[in-house]
């Protein structure tokens, strides 16, 4: 379904050798050879070989990979801060390695705003002046790239810090400030190459905030680099895992968790909290038998006994959750000869998104246990979760 | 049996080579001179209209200023003991000589500085010269100054450049090309022109070691300048070699103290500059 989604860039067999003899080293791989063989015969490094995928517009794209997977190349590639040696990388109809170095220039300029791992903040420069370097350098009037580096600064908390210095100020915040200054670019991709990581482990949770709260309010399509797979599986839509320069796995944190690719993927995610990052939908099963709102209390009551249900939950012709009806309710309407259901049903019942972390639905089987709704954001009945499936998918995920 | 092997002629290449320039080159070298001599002149006039205790005011500002109280209070001391020993116009010869000679090298040596520091071959190409010039003894620039530019400072001038310059473009070189490489990088992330990038993020950052061998510059200057004496140059050097001819380490000496005096005002002042921008 999302493959449906507008494509912002696409990358297609993109491919980098360190070295002189390029060339030779692409023969190598497509005769078959392996990065370490082609090393030893040419003494060329195959930086990435044949990468495709694509970027949707607005999304949250994390490459990870172990050092030395290729991840920090790859980001290069893309704005050609490293010179890709094979492929197509296009935005906008636009292939950026055939550009000559002049569209190259407007296009890093247009397209692309970059956060670094050690900030590279202009230590000379202050606050503002950082912030305002994109727009500077593209001789954006005074006035306009003085108010765009201010409402940069205030959509990452910098407020007030405009006229200090860099060095003056906590990792945290330096790294705001580099935020910042890719923000008030107003480019259309964010590159962001492991961007919170050389920051404290509780600033970088908020951080990691922070980002999917920006993402979520600006939706600004962003590929972010990380080794930290935990990282990963926290902000990313989707994720593409990188192993020696090629592509591994491409997902959404729960495929990646629920179906790896292969033994490797499986080992990188031993010892994920798996509770945290499942989400209701991954236990969620279809709902057997729901009861319509006109139906009688004699018909619901067949419905439940042909399923096997204590309770059934009770929808409208769109499938809209109207409540639910217990067994022993219907049971008494039947005997007491009423027509209706409507006075039967009751909304005392837990009811989620499918985007719910499993851990969160623990507690909800408490007390009279009834199975989790879990709708939609129009409340339109999606499954069911029973507290057994929710064990079920953790010991599943937990067996790899 | 020996091989009579020939010695090679180096030195009348060298002179041949010399000579061809000065009379090929007469108009200009007399151009150069006669401008230069103008700038000599009218500084030092300049200098000496002042009453002496208005430059020391002056210059005892400056250091206030740049570098505090201290370094004030010393200049004023060390200027009023030149003063005393009645060493005060020779020290002013000396401070124009170093003055121009210092501005004619770091205007050649910035652009030749970051030309090297953004190619690698001219880099390659002009490391050799520089230790060339650098490690050449000093006196033998002083020959070749004579039939280019007749005796005097003009002459001191031209070979104090040449022996002073080669700091002032290695720290170039090499200020530029610390810029740390993730600077450079987000620098170019962004879009930015060649210009751009060494306008708004190479000159500003390497600025503190640009002016570190503007400093080195200055002080090989002041070393030169007074060796250059034996040329005919005015100034302090001239009151040492004239004390050395009539064997009187007294005077010697005082006129040795003077070049120690302007060295240390002129190194404090150049270093202080070099801090405040530091801190900025």
């Amino acid at each position: 379904m999302s493959e449906t989604r507008p494509v912002k860039i696409k990358v297609r067999g993109l491919s980098k050798v360190f070295g002189s003899q390029p060339k030779k080293a692409l023969e190598l791989r497509d005769q078959g050879l392996k990065r370490s063989a082609i090393l030893d015969k040419t003494s060329q490094t195959l930086g990435l070989s044949n990468i495709g995928f694509d970027v949707y517009e607005g999304e949250l794209l994390v490459i990870m990979g172990l050092s030395g997977s290729g991840k920090s190349t790859l980001i290069r590639c893309l704005n050609r801060l490293i010179e890709p040696s094979e492929g197509e990388i296009v935005i906008d109809g636009e292939n950026i390695p055939e550009l000559s170095d002049k569209s190259l220039l407007e296009c890093r300029r247009r397209h692309f705003s970059m956060v670094f791992q050690n900030f590279a903040l202009f230590p000379h420069r202050t606050v503002q002046q950082n912030a305002e370097y994109g727009l500077e350098i593209r001789n954006v009037d005074k006035d306009e790239r003085r108010q765009a580096a201010r409402n940069a600064l205030k959509q990452v908390g910098l407020e007030g810090w405009e006229d200090a210095y860099p060095n003056q100020l906590s990792g945290g915040m330096q790294q705001r400030v580099g935020l910042a200054r890719a923000l008030a670019n107003d480019s259309s991709v964010l590159l962001m190459d492991e961007a919170f990581s050389a920051l404290d482990p509780l600033i970088r949770k908020d951080m990691q905030q922070e980002l999917l709260e920006l993402q979520h309010r600006m939706k600004k399509t962003t590929v972010f680099i990380t080794h930290d797979l935990d990282e990963a599986l926290s902000i990313g839509d989707r994720i593409i895992l990188l192993k020696d320069g090629e592509i591994v796995q491409i997902g959404t944190p729960e495929e990646i968790l629920t179906a790896p690719a292969d033994e490797y993927v499986e080992r990188f995610i031993e010892g994920v909290d798996m509770s945290r990052i499942l989400t209701a939908r991954s236990a969620m099963r279809p709902v057997r038998a729901t009861a319509r709102e006109d139906d009688g209390p004699r018909t619901v009551l067949r419905k439940m006994s042909e399923n096997g249900l204590d309770s059934i939950y009770v929808t409208n012709r769109e499938r809209r959750l109207l409540g639910l009806v217990e067994g022993e309710v219907a049971d008494r309407a039947v005997k007491d000869g009423q027509q209706g259901i409507a006075s039967l049903i009751h909304q005392d019942f837990p009811c989620v998104s499918p985007d719910e972390p499993l851990h969160n639905l623990f507690a909800m089987f408490s007390g009279k246990s009834f199975p989790i709704a879990v709708v939609d954001y129009d409340k339109r009945l999606l499954g069911v979760v029973v507290k057994g499936a929710v064990l079920a998918q953790l010991a599943e995920s937990g067996e790899h | 049996m020996a091989i009579e092997f020939p010695r090679i002629p180096l030195g009348q290449w060298i002179e041949g080579g010399l000579n061809w320039l000065t009379s090929e080159y007469s108009m200009v070298t007399r151009g150069i001179s006669r401008f230069t001599q103008t700038g000599i002149n009218g500084l030092n006039e300049g200098l000496m209209w002042l009453p002496e205790w208005a430059l020391m005011a002056v210059i005892a500002m400056l250091c206030w200023r740049m570098a505090g109280m201290r370094l004030a209070i010393g200049a004023v001391a060390g200027l009023a003991l030149i003063w005393n020993l009645g060493l005060w116009n020779p020290m002013i010869e000396s401070l124009t000589l170093v003055v121009i000679a210092t501005l004619v090298a770091v205007v050649i040596a910035l652009p030749v500085g970051i030309a090297a520091a953004l190619s690698e071959r001219l880099y390659r190409t002009i490391m050799p010269v520089l230790d060339f010039m650098q490690t050449m003894p000093a006196f033998v620039y002083l020959i070749p100054a004579i039939p280019f530019f007749g005796i005097g400072s003009v002459s001191a001038i031209f070979a104090t450049v040449i022996f002073s310059m080669p700091p002032a473009i290695r720290f170039t070189t090499l200020g530029i090309r610390q810029v740390p490489k993730e600077l450079i990088e987000a620098a170019d992330a962004f879009g930015s022109t060649r210009r751009q990038k060494l306008l708004k993020v190479q000159l500003p950052l390497s600025l503190p070691t640009i002016m570190a061998g503007i400093n080195q510059t200055i002080m090989l200057a002041l070393s030169m300048v007074v060796i250059a004496a034996m040329i005919g140059a005015d100034g302090l050097g001239n009151e040492v070699w004239r004390a050395i001819q009539r064997l009187r380490p007294g005077d010697g000496f005082e006129a040795g103290i003077a070049v120690v005096i302007l060295a240390m005002l002129l190194d404090r002042l150049t270093q202080s500059f070099r801090k405040e921008r530091k801190q900025s």
